[in-house]
């Protein structure tokens, strides 16, 4: 599996992830440019976390106006896979590629910690390493991490099984308690209508070796192998 | 001419910074203040001396720019 992985001015995670990337998969992803309106072909597009353009305007705003995001959202159109984590979720949404947007967290405060999510579904090529009502644990750096669509969205997410994976209490419970951000539903991540593009608040990329905690992360990369393979 | 735009979050959309704003005036002593909203002003100068073109392309520009319009409104004044 071929992977790239975006950067823009300001990106902070795009290492992390392609470290992630290459341990999972053998092989070292490419590094993008936003300025880059052609890039080779590839398996999959990454958009990374980190505080693109300074975060100014809105986050993500500026990056999803980048030459670089015109071209993966051609891509994404003839069926491309692309995750978007943390920065790179919202830098999807603003581009159009996933509905709603992500809003200042509820509580005001930048929220840097570990949460538990609930997988919603494993039938996707992100989540197939996992199964439906799992929890797994991974950690979370944002400020602006509250999802919000309105109610006819909301709606149509629910139905058509759109919302990849929720907050919850380490127990699995989808409730206040286990909410970092006052997020909608408890939504931390959400595909488009045919789940070839994945947006998510925390980071898997963080939680793929013991010695950082935890490896629940690392069903994500591998879930993506083998169906990208 | 200049144009003045302002973005203000759509009704409904919770605004935690307008409250924490709110919050603070109260506490500084103006009970009088109610429910605060926060929103963006942003002023542009414009190379167009037709109002009716200059509002069409601002119109665009906070379209795909300025709002993000799943929970921002927009208005438009231009001046001189």
């Amino acid at each position: 599996m071929k992977a790239a992985v975006l950067v823009f001015p300001g990106s902070n995670r795009e290492g992390d992830m392609a470290q992630a990337l290459e341990l999972v998969t053998g092989r070292r992803p490419s590094l993008v440019w936003h300025g880059d309106g052609d890039f080779e072909k590839v398996d999959l597009i990454v958009v990374p976390g980190g505080f693109s353009y300074g975060d100014y305007l809105r986050c993500g705003a500026m990056a999803a106006q980048s030459p670089v995001m015109a071209e993966v959202k051609k891509r994404a159109a003839q069926g491309v896979p692309v995750l978007g984590i943390c920065n790179g979720f919202q830098i999807v949404t603003e581009a159009g590629l996933l509905p709603g947007t992500l809003m200042r967290n509820s509580h005001l405060k930048f929220v840097c910690s570990d949460v538990h999510l609930k997988v919603e579904t494993s039938q996707s090529l992100f989540t197939n390493r996992y199964q439906a009502g799992q929890v797994i644990k991974v950690p979370v750096a944002h400020a602006e991490g509250n999802y919000f669509a309105d109610a006819d969205t909301m709606k149509k997410l629910e139905d058509r099984g759109q919302i990849a994976f929720r907050y919850c209490a380490p127990d699995g419970t989808v409730d206040g308690s286990g909410n970092p951000n006052g997020s909608s539903s408890n939504i931390a991540g959400v595909f488009n209508e045919t789940k070839t593009v994945l947006g998510l608040m925390p980071h898997p990329e963080n939680a793929v070796e013991p010695m950082f905690g935890g490896t629940d992360g690392r069903g994500l990369f591998e879930g993506m192998v083998e169906a990208l393979s | 001419m200049k144009a003045r735009v302002h973005v203000t979050l759509k009704n409904g959309v919770l605004d935690p910074q307008g409250k924490a704003i709110g919050h603070s005036l109260n506490r500084l002593g103006f009970p009088e203040v109610g429910d605060v909203r926060q929103g963006k002003f942003i002023e542009l100068e414009i190379a167009e001396t037709d109002q009716a073109k200059a509002k069409a392309r601002v119109e665009e520009m906070c379209k795909k720019l300025l709002a993000n319009t799943v929970i921002e409104n927009y208005s438009i004044e231009l001046v001189g």
